[in-house]
């Protein structure tokens, strides 16, 4: 009796002890087996109770019951760490060579160009412009002549013009005759648009001329417009194309359509203003031409220039473009290597 | 225009300022300074400088005035001299080879030395000998035994011209030992004239732009006192016929001149303007247009005479239809009646205002000049320098209308120096006939005109102080500034253009960044809006966003180019363009009709870089319409794929290569995009760029909205295409947003769970896919939510000239959840209709 006490609590405490020493599920299974299978002594004794005494039996089943649930209790908490330890392990041989390069994936972009595009319509777009288009095959008439360019004129030089072969019809040579057809359109209403698009001018292509290229002019038409909402104007755009630390002046200059008329410089990005190779070592960077709208195009749109007064701009998407991204030759742009386009 | 400082010098006083103040503040009136050309003078030293600067300093150590005193024979070489020289500390000897020192070898010391430019050793200059302007050290060398480590210099060496035949011979008053910077260091400043500013390619009109920016007086030059009329009219007569050409024209003489060179500073002047030196009279003429803008032309009055036979007379007039001209630079011209001549009472004389005839041009052996100061019609001048392609530093003045006043000032000032520098005789009394007197325009301005345009209200008497130097008028009464436009500028208009015209000369002298910078306010307009900038944005985040590449495309091609997408690439494709009077080459003749011509050469010229493209472009083409004066511009959208549809990599999964159905697929993504998916792909043979059994007509409804397909073999060979299919679309973005102008509506989601099944049907292999779809969405009734194409076969096991189409079924109810029973009904009635209509059958698993 006292002898069969001390033989459970002894198989308890090698039991327990065998078990701290085990590491895989199989040598638990093993271990399960000896200590709590049909024939261990714990199952054993539990086969034996009829033939113990009345007195004996409850002080017998009392401990063997206790060493079965003390065993069972060791043993799952000894298979969580050993399913931890063999996951672990097979975890180690499932390591990936992270620094391998990941399966490509098919990305789209939109051309440089029309990034550009969408951040001037958006920041002309807060200040309250309209995008208003006109055609890129224009009549001479609106490319030129109501824009105070009237034939033989000597300001005529400054547009190298492709012609059609149809008489008094040629390829606009900057997006200003939008100027007309908005102004003919929004009359007797005020006027804030921005006129993108592409024109086309004979030039002989290289890195920084092309034949084709993309501009955007803005036209503001209304009562009290001024010269120094243009200088406000042009400030707020280039400091938000640019980075808010450009400065812009306006320096004088002459376009038939605006009066007075101003060439639109930054200061240069590269260098701060400092002067590099890029701006000649000048500090600035010629971004377009504006100026007040010359009272004989306001008149041309309907507008009477004895009481509404309007400025414009005209800006080169393209040389927008070539800032933004540093990218040294004009050519690129429409050449469309996809080795250029694929670094968007 | 090239303005040497020494010039402006002459009429403004510029002292305190240095060449980068100089430079700004004519850039800062609106006459952009386009380079500084250092000539001698140093490069200003600043933190920052804001002109751009290039030429040779002379530094004053280095480069002195010397004097020659005697020239000797090299002793070991014909062609090299050896010359005593006084550089004003000491004598030395100098080698050179000019040639134009040799005449004194032997004539032993020198009774007038020859003043020249020194150069010492180490000093850095431009190398002689080498073409165009190559910086090289002074250093010490032995030519032929001699030593040599200095320099008598040429105007190559020293940046003056390009002239390297001989040294330069200084003026004969020139300072020995003084630095040569001093004594005629110049800077060159490069201007850009604006078409309106044309009485600034002058270096009067600029050193009066100056005067009135910096506030200092202008010295006016001083020409010949000149009387109109008396003893003038005994020697030449002048009939003016057509005033509308030739509004004015002045005529002067000068007797006994000398065709002797002109003093050096003359010279040096002309150069550095970029004008050659030929000798006192010629140079004269073109120093006083250089000086006042009037381009000026001289004849050889005996020559005139000997024509005329006695007293010649002068005729202006437009030229007979078939008279013939030689001008001086030897061209022969067949003249029209549109043409503007000056003549005599033989034939023509000259080009009026553009060239001088070869005739009766003054040459060496001149012996009186009878000079012409005259003005020009500045249309017909340009006319007639369009007409015969020719162009001379008069016709660029003409041609920018120079006012006639100009003429009186010109002649003064070009007689007296022809007196003064060719050793000749002026009559004082000139002819002058202005039968069309240019009247200067009147215009008021007060305050508040000035703050309306400009947003800045410029004190009138700042206003008034600006137009007085600017050579305006002007009165100032009750806080009204009247302002006549001075006689030398035709760009100030009247009225309320005048207005304008005035405050543009106030406010660029006042200072562009004195005026505030402000931001707009007030009533927006109306809003029309654009729906196609929307439309096209959304089309571009589209397709940028299933993965492909965005590109820009030129309008310019040539109608071979575009004849390339059909098979065999015929010359011509018998359709009409928008045809370039003036190409550029003959590979851009037209404006584009075709999107998918443009994308065949992108792809073409891209095919080789990578493994696969995914192209597409949004832009117009142009198609001319009958009676109308310009052509429609319909926007394209055109998409073009070849190779792999992405990167290799390294995965097992291989990319496949692009096919008929990506196209389609990404289409769909498109129209699905957009919310307009009842877009039918009608099978067309009839697309001559695509292959006959794999293209499509895309139609919505009878609308065509645009064609795709993969390209047919016949064209295909028109490129240079790597291996692979090339599968394009072109869509007409017009047609395709008049489609989506409705907004879309968005399904509730049933909490109801889904039933899927498969259903696998065999039906004749004509039968078109779409047909099949279509009737199973009509059996399957409201219920059935989705059809999805998982599977096609076709072979024996099915039998020849069958398909079997196996597809995902998706049912779901709103209310309910479906049982097997519904299904099976659902399914029945799909296979019954199917069984009924076109006959097929369900496949057994
Ligand atoms: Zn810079």
């Amino acid at each position: 009796m006292i002898e069969l006490e001390t033989q459970l609590q002894n198989e308890q405490q090698v039991a327990l002890e065998n078990l701290q020493q085990l590491e895989s599920p199989e040598a638990l299974d093993a271990w399960k087996q000896t200590y709590l299978g049909k024939a261990s002594l714990v199952m054993t004794t539990y086969g034996k109770m009829g033939t113990f005494s009345k007195e004996e039996r409850p002080i017998i089943g009392r401990a063997v019951n206790a060493i079965k649930l003390a065993l069972e209790a060791a043993l799952s908490e000894k298979e969580v760490l050993v399913k931890r330890d063999a996951l672990l392990k097979t975890m180690e041989s499932e390591r990936l060579d992270v620094t391998l390069p990941g399966f490509p994936v098919k990305r789209g972009r939109m051309h440089p160009v029309n990034l550009s595009l969408r951040e001037i319509y958006r920041i002309f777009g807060d200040m309250g412009f309209q995008v208003y288009n006109s055609p890129e095959v224009e009549t001479d008439d609106m490319n030129f002549t109501y824009l105070n360019i009237p034939p033989y004129h000597p300001a005529r030089d400054m547009w190298d013009t492709f012609y059609t072969e149809k008489e008094g019809v040629v390829l606009r040579t900057h997006t200003s005759p939008g100027q007309i057809h908005a102004m003919r359109e929004y009359f007797p209403n005020p006027v804030r648009v921005i006129l993108p698009g592409a024109c086309m001018r004979y030039e002989q292509q290289d890195q920084s001329h092309e034949i084709e290229f993309m501009q955007f002019e803005l036209l503001v038409v209304d009562k009290g417009i001024t010269f120094a909402n243009l200088k406000g104007t042009m400030d707020d755009f280039t400091k938000r194309m640019f980075g808010a630390g450009a400065y812009t002046r306006l320096r004088p200059s002459h376009f038939p359509f605006t009066e007075p008329s101003a060439e639109l410089d930054m200061s240069c990005i590269f260098c701060g203003g400092q002067g590099c190779g890029v701006c000649h070592g000048t500090g600035w960077i010629e971004l377009g031409g504006c100026g007040m709208v010359h009272p004989y195009v306001l008149q041309n749109g309907g507008y009477d220039p004895e009481i509404y007064s309007g400025f414009a701009a005209g800006v080169g998407i393209d040389r927008t473009t070539l800032l933004r991204y540093q990218i040294d030759d004009i050519r690129y742009l429409r050449n469309n290597d996809i080795r250029f386009l694929e670094q968007f | 225009m090239k303005a040497p400082l020494s010039w402006i010098l002459d009429y403004v006083d510029l002292q305190g300022l240095s060449l980068e103040e100089i430079g700004q503040t004519l850039t800062m009136i609106g006459l952009e300074v386009e380079e500084i050309t250092l000539v001698g003078l140093e490069k200003p030293q600043a933190e920052r400088l804001q002109n751009k600067y290039s030429g040779l300093p002379w530094p004053k150590d280095k480069f002195v005035v010397a004097e020659v005193l005697e020239v000797r024979q090299h002793p070991n070489a014909d062609k090299l001299t050896l010359c005593q020289l006084n550089d004003g500390t000491a004598e030395i000897i100098v080698l050179t080879g000019a040639p134009n020192l040799y005449p004194y070898v032997g004539k032993g010391r020198l009774e007038k030395p020859i003043k020249v430019a020194y150069v010492r050793e180490g000093a850095q200059l431009y190398d002689g000998h080498q073409p165009g302007q190559v910086l090289t050290k002074l250093k010490k060398a032995t030519i032929r035994g001699i030593d040599s480590s200095s320099m008598i210099a040429s105007e190559k060496e020293l940046g003056i011209s390009e002239e390297h035949e001989g040294v330069i011979f200084l003026d004969d008053d020139a300072p020995v030992g003084m630095p040569l910077a001093d004594y005629m260091g110049d800077a060159v400043f490069e201007v850009a004239i604006l078409p309106n500013m044309a009485r600034d390619a002058s270096v009067l009109g600029i050193a009066r732009e100056l005067s009135a920016a910096l506030g200092r007086p202008l010295r006016m030059p001083e020409g010949l006192e000149i009387r109109i009329g008396g003893e003038i009219e005994q020697k030449v007569g002048l009939q003016i016929r057509e005033p509308e050409l030739n509004p004015r024209f002045m005529l002067g003489l000068v007797e006994q001149v000398k065709a002797v060179p002109s003093p050096y500073w003359v010279r040096r002047r002309l150069a550095l303007a970029g004008m050659r030196p030929i000798d006192a009279l010629v140079d004269a003429t073109n120093y006083t247009m250089l000086e006042t803008g009037e381009p000026l032309h001289a004849f050889d009055y005996d020559l005139l005479c000997k024509r005329a036979g006695g007293k010649p007379t002068i005729i202006t007039r437009r030229a007979e239809d078939g008279e013939t001209l030689t001008t001086l630079d030897g061209a022969n011209y067949k003249l029209t009646t549109e043409t503007e001549l000056v003549s005599d009472t033989k034939g023509p004389l000259s080009l009026a205002g553009v060239m001088g005839g070869e005739e009766s041009g003054i040459s060496h052996r001149t012996n009186s000049v009878l000079l012409e100061a005259a003005s020009w019609n500045f249309i017909n001048i340009r006319k007639t320098t369009s007409r015969y392609r020719i162009t001379s530093e008069a016709s660029y003045r003409f041609s920018r209308d120079v006012h006639p006043a100009l003429a009186e000032l010109a002649l003064s000032l070009c007689l007296r120096r022809m007196q003064d520098w060719a050793e000749g005789s002026a009559l004082e009394d000139v002819i002058d006939h202005y039968p069309l007197k240019r009247e200067d325009t009147q215009n008021t301005l007060t305050e508040s005109d000035m703050e309306r345009l400009l947003g800045l209200r410029i004190p009138i008497e700042e206003a008034k102080s600006i137009l007085e130097r600017l050579g305006f008028t002007c009165e100032l009464q009750d806080g009204v500034l009247s302002a006549v436009t001075p006689s030398n500028r035709t760009d100030i208009e009247s009225g309320f253009v005048g207005k304008s015209n005035l405050i543009e000369e106030i406010s660029r002298i006042y200072g562009y960044d004195r005026i505030p910078t402000t931001r707009l306010s007030g009533e927006l307009p109306p809003q029309l809006g654009d729906r196609r900038v929307g439309f096209e944005e959304t089309v571009r985040d589209t397709l940028v966003s299933i993965g492909l590449q965005d590109t820009l495309a030129y309008r310019l091609t040539s109608v071979q180019r575009e004849a390339r997408i059909l098979p065999g690439a015929p010359a011509e494709n018998g359709l009409e363009y928008v045809r370039i009077a003036n190409p550029i080459s003959p590979e851009r003749t037209v404006m584009r009709r075709s999107g998918l011509a443009t994308m065949f050469e992108l792809i073409e010229r891209n095919d080789r870089n990578v493994d696969g493209l995914s192209f597409f472009e949004i832009g117009p083409v142009f198609f001319p319409v009958e009676g109308q004066q310009l052509p429609d511009e319909p926007h394209r959208l055109t998409i073009g794929l070849w190779g792999k549809k992405r990167e290799t990599g390294w995965s097992a999964e291989k990319p496949g290569e692009y096919g008929f159905f990506d196209l389609k697929g990404i289409l769909e993504a498109l129209f699905q995009g957009l919310h307009h998916e009842s877009i039918v792909f009608d099978p067309s043979r009839e697309i001559p760029t695509f292959h006959p059994g794999k293209s499509a007509r895309l139609m919505a409804g009878e609308i065509e909205i645009g064609v795709m397909g993969e390209v047919h073999p016949l064209v295909r060979q028109n490129y240079d295409f790597m291996e692979n299919p090339v599968l394009a679309a072109e869509l007409y973005l017009d047609q395709m947003m008049a489609l989506v102008d409705k907004g879309f509506k968005v399904n509730s989601i049933s909490s109801f769970p889904a039933m899927v099944e498969d259903i696998a049907l065999i039906v004749d292999d004509d039968i078109p896919a779409r047909r099949v779809e279509e009737l199973i969405w009509r059996a399957g009734g409201k219920l059935l939510k989705n059809v999805a194409l998982f599977d096609l076969f076709r072979g024996e096991k099915i039998g020849a000239g069958k398909k079997s189409l196996a597809y995902q079924l998706t049912y779901q109810a709103f209310d309910r959840t479906l049982s097997v029973a519904d299904a099976a009904a659902i399914r029945k009635k799909i296979v019954k209709t199917l069984a009924y209509e076109i006959g097929a059958v369900l496949r057994d698993s």
